[in-house]
């Protein structure tokens, strides 16, 4: 499989990356290298195999439903780029 | 007496015990050798030498007072990815340059409650991404043995620093070979324990179900003394272990006799080189020599590894780095037009070229329609591999091979090349693929390199790991070559 130029534009979308156009064309010629790489996967049979997402295999530990934070919306905040009244501001979404 | 810098965590440890050296003698000797040799080398972004200092004033008053804990007033570094209270984690981007973390990593807590004193902040690849740590924000580390060379990634800071006599004991991480391959390049010893042995909280996340914290050091017994401090279970990780931690440095002086080191076929072939390969036969004999025998065994999806590991790394990345927005923490973009556009300014610039192509390539296998092709084809491999090693430690006590293809490589030799780069792992990915502990130590030098051994064990058998790392080190002098420069 081979990008595009507007498919690495999409995946860009996707991910909320900014790109120039001048880092785009670069990417594209990297990104179908890696993808080159990555395929060599599809010589592999794989048929039946179940595919392990973590290598331990434990399940989930659960712990007792009771509220152990503490409030540090203070102290999270004080590290905002921009942050008013317990909010975190950002450019206007509705008008 | 030699000087200070040149000693072992577990020298130091006995000459403060003893009185013969205070913690303040010890703490201005490394922050001196910081000063003097970090503005060549760049293995730390930021150096804490007040905080330090009052540290060690404190560390002496209590054990003057018959107050101190074990390991109080000795010195240790931390990768530029573990958050520390008060001091500046920027995870080596210009994303979080001026981040000051509101809490400290479970590791940096464990370290400061042994009363170990913190000298600074390591450099590393952005987000620890790389192998060479050319990646970083702030400058490519130089090795120390030659500094036209890469130090080896992401953990490079961590490597050149124990390495150059800056700090006898660095933490470091590792999520395709982010200890082990740095310390090959740089001479020095590190593990990457098994997963889930040591908390990830606090660790800022590239590859969730990768990421390890681990430890780079002269010594396997630095880090065995090391590792009882920072393994353990700890309810803030879901992926923690609750398994009890023993002590490592018990079983260090254990006999070899009977033992039976594992030879991957896949290791030995023809891409080894042949300076690379007679450095581990070296080794080999001495394992011999020491009553343990050798097995050739097979892992038979090695090769596939790495194109699984580039696609589940950049996919857990993508999800994890999409918490960088601009908006709760971190770089944010001057004057967005809208809310879309502070996002994407934010993240095209405050992020790096390879993150950039790894959030792509994650962003994109995840994308609807490819997820079997790429994601789950790449779970499949990952189940293959741990067969493989499940299969191959059946066979034998620990698993041996050469941690990298060759030694440090020169800076910019590699790039352009983000394949050529990505194949630096390919001894070390599989480990994390399968979750298994990882150590690299050091072997003979080549051309007046260093070049490290990998011995990977069962999982939780770390103790195994440095028992025979330091069974090696205890007849071998290749752990006490150090660089030129000194």
């Amino acid at each position: 499989m081979s990008l595009t130029s507007d498919d690495v534009k999409r995946v860009a979308k996707l991910a909320r990356l900014g790109l120039t156009e001048a880092e785009a064309s670069e990417t594209l010629t990297q990104l179908n290298s890696i993808l080159g790489l990555v395929d060599k996967m599809q010589q592999t049979n794989t048929d039946g195999v179940a595919p392990l997402a973590h290598p331990l295999e434990l399940t989930q530990t659960l712990r007792a439903d009771q509220v152990t934070e503490t409030n540090h919306r203070e102290k999270y905040q004080s590290v905002a780029p921009r942050a008013e009244a317990g909010l975190y501001l950002v450019p206007r979404v509705v008008e | 007496m030699s000087q200070i810098t040149d000693l072992t965590l577990a020298q130091l440890k006995q000459l403060l015990d003893d009185d013969d050296l205070s913690s303040v003698e010890i703490t201005t000797a490394f922050l001196d050798r910081i000063d003097s040799l970090n503005p060549e080398l760049n293995a730390f972004i930021t150096v804490s030498h007040e905080d330090a200092c009052k540290a060690a004033a404190d560390a002496d008053a209590a054990r003057a007072k018959g107050k101190a804990s074990a390991y109080m007033g000795l010195p240790i570094a931390h990768k530029d990815l573990f958050c520390t209270e008060g001091t500046r984690t920027t995870c080596g981007s210009k994303m979080l340059a001026d981040f000051v973390a509101p809490y400290n990593a479970h590791v940096v807590s464990r370290c400061q409650q042994a009363g170990l004193i913190s000298l600074g902040k390591l450099n590393m690849d952005e987000f620890a991404m790389g192998s060479s740590n050319e990646n970083s924000f702030f400058g490519a580390v130089k090795n120390p043995w030659d500094p036209a060379r890469v130090s080896g990634g992401s953990s490079g800071g961590s490597a050149a620093a124990v390495s150059a006599q800056m700090t006898p004991l660095a933490t470091a991480t590792d999520t395709g070979g982010s200890i082990r391959q740095p310390a090959a390049l740089t001479g020095t010893s590190g593990l990457k324990p098994t997963y889930g042995r040591v908390s990830r909280f606090g660790m800022i996340a590239f590859a969730s179900s990768l990421d390890q914290g681990g430890l780079i050091a002269h010594t396997a017994e630095d880090i065995a003394l090391g590792l009882g401090l920072i393994a353990g279970h700890d309810p803030r990780d879901s992926t923690s272990a609750d398994k009890a931690v023993p002590d490592y440095t018990a079983t260090l002086g254990d006999s070899l006799k009977g033992k039976t080191i594992g030879l991957p076929t896949q290791f030995f072939d023809e891409r080894l080189g042949p300076a690379m390969r007679q450095s581990m036969d070296d080794v080999l004999d001495v394992f011999r020599s020491l009553g343990a025998t050798t097995v050739e065994v097979s892992l038979d999806h090695i090769v596939e590894a790495i194109p699984a590991y580039y696609v589940i790394a950049p996919a857990e990345a993508s999800s994890n780095l999409s918490r960088f927005d601009g908006v709760r923490f971190g770089y944010r973009a001057d004057d967005p037009e809208d809310l879309t556009d502070l996002y994407e300014r934010s993240r095209g610039e405050g992020f790096g070229s390879e993150v950039k192509r790894r959030i792509l390539i994650g962003t994109y296998a995840l994308s609807e329609g490819y997820y079997d092709a790429y994601y789950k084809k790449a779970q499949q491999i990952r189940r293959l591999i741990k067969q493989d090693f499940e299969y191959a430690l059946s066979q034998c006590d620990l698993l041996f091979g050469p941690t990298t293809p060759s030694t440090a490589f020169v800076i910019g030799e590699k790039v352009a090349d983000p394949i050529a780069m990505y194949l630096e792992d390919i001894y070390t990915v599989a480990t994390n693929m399968a979750g298994l502990p990882g150590g690299s130590f050091q072997a003979p030098l080549i051309d007046g390199l260093p070049s490290g051994y990998q011995l990977t064990g069962p999982a939780f058998g770390e103790d195994a790991i440095l028992n025979a790392a330091h069974q090696i080190q205890t007849v071998t002098d290749w752990h006490k070559l150090r660089p030129g420069n000194s």
